[in-house]
C-alpha cells in the first residue's frame, strides 16, 4: 500500500514538473498583463526544438557526449521558445493585436511546429519508426547519485533527472523576484497598471516583452522536460497532449503566485494521473475523473470571482494593450 | 524669483485635425505657485503633459533652469525633476502606499520596504501630509490617494509639481489641507502649477494666473490684480452673465414619492439608509453630500437598477393619474414611463455611452427597440443627432465620429442631449455639468430649466454649492446614505448646506 502511494507521488511529481515550467512562465507573463494563450504552442516547441537539436547531434557523432546532450538540446529548447515568444510579444507589443487571437493562434502554430517536425526529421535522415533520442534521454533522466540508497524516500522524492529541481528553484526565485526585488514591483505594477507605470518612468514594453520572453522559455523547458526526461528522448505527435492548457489552469488555481504554483502543479499532475491508481476504471470513466483539474480550476474561478478579495483578482489590465497616447 | 524654472517657448501640439495647443508659452518661477486657468479643452492638460512626458510636442522648447531640454517620456520628465499629479490618479490599486512611491525608481541599495515607509513618514511631517504609508490604495479616500500622488512625487526630489485639477474631488476641508501643504511646499522653493478651473481657488491660493483659450496661451497676470470677472473674461473670451435663471414652479404636482428605501451593497455595507422625499413636476430637486454619500445608489434605485432592501417609490403617472410602484418593475418599464437617467461617472462613458460607437449609434441605444422592421433605423436618431450637436454646440467633426474621440464636455452635451431629447417626466441628472466648462455648463442648466418648465420633475446631483442654491427649488442633503435635510434653494445659504453634508459623517465612514 505504501509503496502505491508512494509511486503515485513520485509519479504527481514527474506529471507535475512540466505543469510548473509552465505556470512560472505564464504567471510571469501575466504579471506584466499580457495574456500569453500561447503557452501550450510555445512548450511544444521547446520540446521540438530539443528533439531537432539532439537528433542532429546524435546524428552527427558516434559516441554523444552527455553533457553536450544536455547543453545543445537545452540551448535550442530555451531558442525556439523564446523565438515563439518574441513573436508574440512583437504582434501583441509593437503591433498591438489582440491578445486573445494571437496565443491562440501561437498554440496552434506550436502543436503544429512540433508535429510537422516529429514526422519529417526521420524522412530527412531516411529513417523509420519514430524518434528515440537514447544518450540525450539517458542524460536527462540522470538523478542525484545516492538517491536508491536511501529507500522509499529517495525513490519517491530524489530520484528525478536535474530538469524537476530546476523547475521548483525557478518557482522559489520567480517568487522572490517578483515580491521582493524592484524589478518584481515595476513588473506586477505594469500587470496592474501600465498606464501608472509608465507615468512611473518605468520601460512598460522592454519589460513586457522580457517577461513574455523569459516566461516563454521558462515554460519551453517543460517541454523540454516531457520529451527528455518524463518520454527518455522519444517524440510522439501529440505526446505532450493539453498539459499546455493544464499549465494556465494552474496558474489560475495557485492565484498568480509561483510559490503556490509548486504544490498546485503536483496536485493536478497527480489529478492528471489519478484514473492509473484507481483499479477497475472503464476507459470512459478514466476520462471523466481527467476532467477534474479543469473542475477544480473553474471552482476556483467560481470562488475567487465571488469573494472578490483584491489579493486573489488577476492582474487588472491582464489582456488589454497598452496605448501611450491614447486618447 | 529672479529663476526660471520652467520655461515654455511656442509648444504647439496636434491631435488628428484638433489643435490642442498652439504656441503656448510660459514661465515659471521657483517659489511661486501659478494656476493654469482654461475652459474644457482648452489645451490645459495636453500642455502639462507635454511637460511630464506624456505627450511629446509637434513644435517649441522648453527650458528648465536655463537650460533647453527634450522630454520624451514621464522618466525623462522626473530626471528633470518634474513631477505631475494627474486628475486620475496613477496609482496601483492594489498595492501599498509605500509601494507606489517607490515605483519605477532606481535606487541604490538593498529593496527594502521598511526604509521606503521611513522616508514616507520623513516627507510627510515635513509638509504637513497625513497617511500611512503600509495602507492598501484600494482601502483609502480620494483624499488620501491624492496625498500619495503628491508624495511620490516629493519623494523622487520634484521641484516642479503640476497638480491637475486637485480639488475637482476634495471636501472643502481637504481643500484647505491640500493648499496649506502646496504653501509650505512654496516656502520650500518649489515651483508649482495647478491646473483648475475653479476662480475662487485660483485667487486663493496661487501668486500668477496664466489663461489658455482652445489651446491657445491669452496671458499672465498677478493674482493680487486679478478678479473673477478679469479672469473670466481672459477664459472665455466674452462676458458671460454669472446668474443662473430660476423659474418659479408653476403647478408642482408630486411626480415621484420616495419613502423609507434601504439599499445594501454587495458588501453588506448599507449605502441608503431609510431615504423619503417628493420629486415635484415643475421643479428641480437639487441633491448635494459629499461624493459617495449614496447619490448614485439613490439614482440607480430610482431607474431600477439598483436593488432595494426595503421602502417603495412611488411613481404618479401624469398620462393616467395610477400610482405605481417603480419597485416592481424592470429598467426597461421604467423607462418607458418616462424616467430618465443621465449619469455623468467619473470617467464619462462608464454609464450611457458606448466610446467606440458614433453618436448616431448611441442615440439609437435608446432608440432601437422602436423599429418597426429587422432593419435598424438610423434615419431618425440621425437626424437627432445633428440637432443635438447643433443645438448643444458639440464640438466634433461629424455625427458619425466615436463619442471616445470627443472631449469630456462634448461627451456629457451628447449624453444629457440625448436623454431630455424623450421629453421625460422624470429626468434625473448626476453630476452633468462636471469638467464642463463656464459655457457649457449654462447651456446645461438652460436644458434642464427648459425641462422644468415643460413639467418634468428634475433631479439635479451636482457638486457646486453654489450652482445648487443657484438652480435648485429644493435641495435634498445626503450625508453617509441619510437625508440629513431638504432645505429650499432660494433661502438656504451654503454654510447651512455644509454642515448638513458633514452631519452624521463618521457613522458610516469604517
Amino acid at each position: 500500500m505504501i509503496s502505491t502511494i508512494a509511486s503515485f507521488i513520485n509519479a504527481a511529481i514527474i506529471q507535475g514538473i512540466p505543469l510548473l515550467f509552465g505556470a512560472t512562465g505564464e504567471i510571469i507573463t501575466e504579471k506584466t498583463g499580457n495574456l500569453n494563450l500561447g503557452i501550450p504552442g510555445i512548450m511544444y516547441v521547446g520540446g521540438i526544438s530539443g528533439i531537432i537539436a539532439g537528433y542532429l547531434y546524435e546524428h552527427s557523432t558516434e559516441t554523444p557526449v552527455p553533457l553536450l546532450c544536455i547543453l545543445i538540446t537545452l540551448a535550442a529548447s530555451l531558442f525556439g521558445s523564446a523565438l515563439l515568444s518574441f513573436i508574440y510579444a512583437f504582434l501583441t507589443q509593437t503591433l498591438k493585436a489582440n491578445q486573445n487571437v494571437t496565443g491562440l493562434a501561437l498554440t496552434t502554430f506550436g502543436v503544429g511546429i512540433g508535429n510537422f517536425f516529429g514526422g519529417s526529421l526521420l524522412k530527412l535522415f531516411n529513417e523509420s519508426g519514430s524518434i528515440s533520442l537514447i544518450s540525450t534521454g539517458l542524460a536527462y533522466k540522470t538523478s542525484l547519485p545516492f538517491a536508491d540508497k536511501l529507500g522509499l524516500f529517495g525513490r519517491t522524492f530524489l530520484s528525478f533527472g536535474f530538469l524537476a529541481y530546476t523547475a521548483v528553484l525557478i518557482a522559489l526565485v520567480s517568487s522572490y523576484v517578483l515580491n521582493r526585488t524592484r524589478t518584481g514591483l515595476n513588473l506586477r505594477a505594469i500587470g496592474e497598471n501600465p498606464a501608472t507605470a509608465d507615468a512611473a518612468g518605468i520601460n512598460v514594453n522592454r519589460y513586457k516583452y522580457l517577461a513574455t520572453i523569459i516566461g516563454g522559455m521558462i515554460a519551453g523547458l517543460g517541454g523540454l522536460y516531457f520529451v527528455m526526461d518524463y518520454t527518455a528522448g522519444a517524440w510522439t505527435n501529440n505526446g505532450f497532449g493539453d498539459r499546455g492548457w493544464l499549465a494556465i489552469a494552474i496558474v489560475i488555481f495557485a492565484l498568480w503566485k509561483p510559490k503556490s504554483a509548486i504544490w498546485s502543479s503536483f496536485i493536478f499532475g497527480g489529478l492528471y494521473i489519478i484514473c492509473v491508481y484507481i483499479p477497475g476504471l472503464s476507459s470512459s470513466s478514466k476520462e471523466l475523473i481527467k476532467m477534474l483539474p479543469y473542475v477544480v480550476t473553474i471552482l476556483v474561478l467560481v470562488f475567487i470571482s465571488a469573494k472578490k478579495k483584491k489579493e486573489h483578482q488577476p492582474p487588472q489590465s491582464l489582456g488589454l494593450s497598452y496605448f501611450r497616447e491614447d486618447r | 524669483m529672479a529663476n526660471p524654472a520652467i520655461e515654455l517657448r511656442n509648444i504647439t501640439k496636434v491631435f488628428g485635425s484638433i489643435v490642442a495647443n498652439k504656441d503656448v508659452s510660459l514661465t515659471v518661477y521657483k517659489g511661486e505657485i501659478l494656476s493654469l486657468l482654461g475652459e474644457n479643452g482648452s489645451g490645459k492638460t495636453t500642455l502639462m503633459n507635454m511637460i511630464s512626458g506624456i505627450y511629446f510636442p509637434d513644435a517649441g522648447q522648453i527650458f528648465i533652469d536655463g537650460q533647453e531640454v527634450v522630454i520624451r517620456s514621464p522618466k525623462d520628465a522626473f530626471d528633470h525633476k518634474i513631477g505631475m499629479i494627474h486628475q486620475h490618479f496613477k496609482l496601483v490599486d492594489r498595492f501599498t502606499a509605500a509601494e507606489n512611491i517607490v515605483l519605477g525608481l532606481k535606487e541604490k541599495g538593498k529593496f527594502n520596504i521598511k526604509d521606503v515607509e521611513k522616508k514616507v513618514a520623513e516627507i510627510s511631517a515635513r509638509y504637513g501630509f497625513e497617511i500611512d504609508p503600509s495602507k492598501k490604495i484600494y482601502e483609502m479616500s480620494v483624499s488620501e490617494k491624492q496625498t500619495v500622488e503628491i508624495i511620490k512625487v516629493l519623494y523622487r526630489g520634484a521641484n516642479i509639481l503640476i497638480l491637475d485639477e486637485p480639488t475637482a474631488v476634495l471636501t472643502p476641508q481637504e481643500t484647505e489641507k491640500l493648499f496649506a501643504v502646496i504653501r509650505n511646499m512654496r516656502e520650500d522653493g518649489k515651483a508649482i502649477i495647478i491646473i483648475t478651473h475653479k476662480l475662487h481657488e485660483v485667487l486663493a491660493v496661487s501668486d500668477k494666473v496664466a489663461v489658455l483659450r482652445k489651446g491657445e496661451y491669452i496671458g499672465t497676470v498677478e493674482t493680487k490684480d486679478a478678479t473673477e470677472s478679469i479672469l473670466t473674461e481672459m477664459m472665455v473670451g466674452k462676458k458671460i452673465s454669472l446668474n443662473i435663471e430660476r423659474s418659479e414652479p408653476k403647478d408642482a404636482v408630486d411626480r415621484l414619492c420616495v419613502e423609507h428605501i434601504d439599499c445594501v451593497s454587495r458588501d453588506g455595507v448599507r449605502i441608503l439608509k431609510d431615504i423619503s422625499f417628493t420629486a415635484r413636476a415643475g421643479e428641480i430637486l437639487g441633491i448635494a453630500g459629499i461624493a459617495g454619500s449614496g447619490q448614485r445608489e439613490l439614482l440607480e434605485s430610482i431607474a431600477g437598477l439598483q436593488k432595494l432592501h426595503s421602502g417603495s417609490i412611488i411613481y404618479h403617472n401624469p398620462k393616467t393619474g395610477a400610482q405605481e410602484n417603480l419597485r416592481d418593475k424592470t429598467p426597461t418599464q421604467i423607462r418607458e414611463l418616462g424616467v430618465r437617467l443621465s449619469f455623468v461617472p467619473e470617467d464619462r462613458l462608464g454609464m450611457g455611452l458606448v466610446g467606440n460607437m458614433d453618436i448616431i449609434d448611441n442615440m439609437m441605444l435608446r432608440s432601437y427597440r422602436k423599429g418597426k422592421t429587422m432593419f435598424l433605423e438610423r434615419k431618425k436618431p440621425r437626424t437627432l443627432a445633428e440637432k443635438i450637436i447643433k443645438d448643444l454646440e458639440v464640438v466634433t467633426p461629424g455625427a458619425t465620429t466615436p463619442v471616445r474621440r470627443l472631449s469630456g464636455g462634448n461627451v456629457q452635451k451628447v449624453l444629457v442631449g440625448r436623454e431630455i431629447s424623450s421629453s421625460p417626466t422624470v429626468l434625473m441628472a448626476a453630476y452633468p455639468v462636471r469638467g464642463l466648462d463656464i459655457n457649457s455648463s449654462y447651456l446645461i442648466y438652460n436644458l434642464l430649466n427648459e425641462q422644468k418648465e415643460n413639467g418634468a420633475a428634475v433631479i439635479f446631483v451636482g457638486e457646486d454649492l453654489d450652482v445648487l442654491i443657484e438652480l435648485c427649488d429644493r435641495i435634498l442633503v445626503l450625508s453617509s446614505g441619510c437625508v440629513t435635510g431638504i432645505v429650499d434653494g432660494r433661502t438656504a445659504d451654503k454654510n447651512e448646506i455644509g454642515l448638513l453634508m458633514t452631519k452624521a459623517e463618521g457613522g458610516a465612514a469604517e
